[in-house]
């Protein structure tokens, strides 16, 4: 078996939550592993944060440089490639940054690559048996990885359960071995996003169009559901994209986390993406016209309708009652 | 500024109901609709409009058969100069790795300021991009949702991160740049614009011409190969309504009302 390090992210001095999942995944890979948890950064955040792993992990080794204070994913792939011996298994977790490191990681490494695994199902001589999706997670696939020149997997997030360990692991110092950082890349800041004219994460009862809402001129129809209901209009990506909505609406992991009592998921396909705003176990209810949505595999209620008949109709019948009530 | 886009022709998820095949060994894929996959145009858009700003020429370039021009021609008809097609019947099977060194293998025989590709395609790996800057020893940044050429070969790009936010980079040329969606507004394509570019000869590459030898990239070389296709079993599944639409309407309304959603 190769040796399996783990790439763990941080801010403020302590490790992200992915890192249980990521020793979750070694697990899979092989149940008597002991990953260790490569944590790069700068100063004492980066101390901070390799001792907040020493709990989940026997070893941590920590590559500490003035350069990689931010986490450019140029400068973290130098370092990388310099620290991990070759032919090792690096496992990544699939976010933002991780699509920036580990396919240019994986070149410099000269080993495999296998993007956003949803499962590990172990090794098969020298293969590794995995899970990815595909068409935004209408099917899946079983994946078989070569291994025996190393690997870098990268990890959806939340797929894998996270493994707690009382294993009182040991911080190895191996910036040393990080060599010399520059990159033809720079960060220069971080831009916040602006707040919108509604907060969705305020309300308790979300109404949230997608794609299936089909054109900019059918969102009233949403919005009238949502008055009548003393809910918000949100939505996915792709309404975004088209410039339907403002951004500030967009629920997903590159837009705003909500925590409803009540998500309804409109002409929303559920991709894993927009699923990974949606906390707080909300009861969801999904239509869509498409019966094999995967939306309709993690929704509690599901209605297969066209969105343009139905939702007018339950706009009438929630004014109705409303109207009963009143009287 | 000479820019290369990496496009790929995909099944075209709004058009079709796509479904297994009988065997599960892939999806079933007569009669499929196909298109440009969604990221690779908003990717020829924005290079078209760089290049509207600053001067130069955009080239669009798949890896595929015959059927795989439709696309090239598409994105012609948007505006791009160029189309290549580089086809080898040893390419089949290729994973991500032999698809990044077959266009590295292009890349040097050109001379481009600029590479973009889509952040991902149907198969949602997102790594092409990624594993082609590396090979070219060009630098890279993914999930892009704005470029703004500077003096001195530098571009000031931002990358979509969490929450909505979006991390500031500068980067020098020649680089590679993975295109999210959203990023521009991409132009409509009409009828009449595919049509005056119907007969344009498209340039063709096979493995020979770029110096590739199939055995290095092909399925025999492939680390990483797709066993099967089944349909996703995730969670319990939904519990579907039926009856009428009334008879709907009132149960998700008692069912809202039941967990709070309203009084």
């Amino acid at each position: 078996m190769p040796r399996i390090f783990a790439y763990v992210i941080h801010r403020g001095g302590v490790a992200d939550d992915s890192a249980a999942e990521l020793a979750a995944a070694a697990r899979k890979v092989d149940a008597t592993a002991s990953p260790v948890a490569i944590v790069t950064g700068w100063g004492a955040e980066l101390d901070a944060a390799c001792e907040s792993l020493r709990p989940a992990y026997s070893e941590i080794w920590k590559v500490g440089n003035e350069a990689l204070a931010y986490p450019n994913a140029e400068l973290v792939r130098k370092a990388l490639t310099s620290v991990v011996p070759p032919g090792s298994m690096v496992l990544v977790l699939h976010d933002h940054f991780g699509i920036d490191l580990s396919p240019g990681l994986s070149v410099k490494l000269n080993s495999a690559f296998v993007s956003d695994a949803l499962a590990i199902e172990g090794m098969d001589g020298s293969f590794l048996r995995l899970v990815r999706q595909e068409v935004g997670g209408q099917f899946s696939t079983h994946v078989r990885c070569d291994i025996s020149t190393g690997a870098v997997i990268n990890v959806r997030p939340g797929a894998f359960k996270a493994l707690e360990g009382g294993a009182a692991g040991q911080v190895v110092d191996k910036s040393a071995a990080a060599g010399a950082l520059t990159a033809k890349r720079r960060y220069v800041g971080t831009v916040v996003a602006e707040a919108g004219d509604v907060d969705i994460t305020k309300y308790d009862v979300l109404v949230s169009v997608g794609r299936g809402i089909q054109e900019q001129d059918n969102i009233h129809i949403a919005q009238e559901l949502a008055d009548a209901m003393g809910a918000a209009v949100s939505c996915s990506r792709p309404v975004v994209d088209a410039k339907w909505m403002e951004k500030s609406r967009q629920v997903g992991s590159s837009g705003k986390t909500v925590k409803p009592k009540v998500y309804m998921a409109c002409g929303i396909s559920g991709a894993f993406q927009h699923l990974a705003g949606i906390k707080g176990n909300p009861f969801l209810i999904a239509i869509n016209k498409n019966p094999k949505a995967p939306i309709f595999q993690v929704a509690d209620v599901g209605i297969v309708a066209d969105l343009l008949e139905f939702l007018p109709e339950l706009t009438n019948r929630i004014r109705e009652t409303r109207c009963a009530a009143a009287k | 500024m000479e820019i290369l886009v990496c496009v790929k022709r995909v099944p075209d998820t709004s058009e079709n109901e796509i479904q297994l095949n009988q065997t599960g060994n892939d999806i079933e894929r007569d009669d499929l609709v196909y298109s440009i996959n969604e990221w690779d145009n908003y990717a020829v858009e924005e290079a078209i409009q760089i290049v509207d700003r600053v001067g130069g020429n955009v080239t669009v370039v798949t890896i595929g058969g015959e059927d795989d021009e439709e696309v090239l021609r598409r994105e012609m008809a948007m505006g791009a100069k160029h189309a290549v097609l580089i086809s080898d019947e040893g390419f089949d099977g290729c994973d991500g790795f032999g698809i990044a060194t077959i266009l590295k293998s292009f890349v040097q025989k050109g001379n481009y300021d600029l590479i973009l590709t889509g952040v991902q395609a149907e198969d949602g790996a997102a790594q092409v991009g990624g594993m082609l800057a590396a090979m070219l020893d060009y630098p890279f940044a993914s999930l892009v949702n704005s470029i703004e050429v500077l003096a001195n070969r530098v571009l000031k790009v931002t990358r979509e991160i969490e929450g909505g936010n979006r991390e500031v980079n500068e980067i020098d040329l020649p680089c590679v740049l993975s295109i999210q969606t959203g990023i521009n507004e991409p132009r409509y394509v009409g009828m009449r614009g595919i049509r005056q570019v119907a007969s344009v000869k498209i340039p063709t590459f096979a493995a020979s011409d770029l110096g590739i030898a199939p055995s290095s990239v092909g399925e025999a070389a492939a680390r990483v190969k797709r066993v099967d296709y089944f349909v996703p079993a995730m969670g319990k599944g939904a519990e579907m309504l039926e009856g009428s639409p009334e008879e709907m309407a009132d149960k998700v309304m008692e069912l809202v009302k039941a967990k709070g959603g309203f009084k």
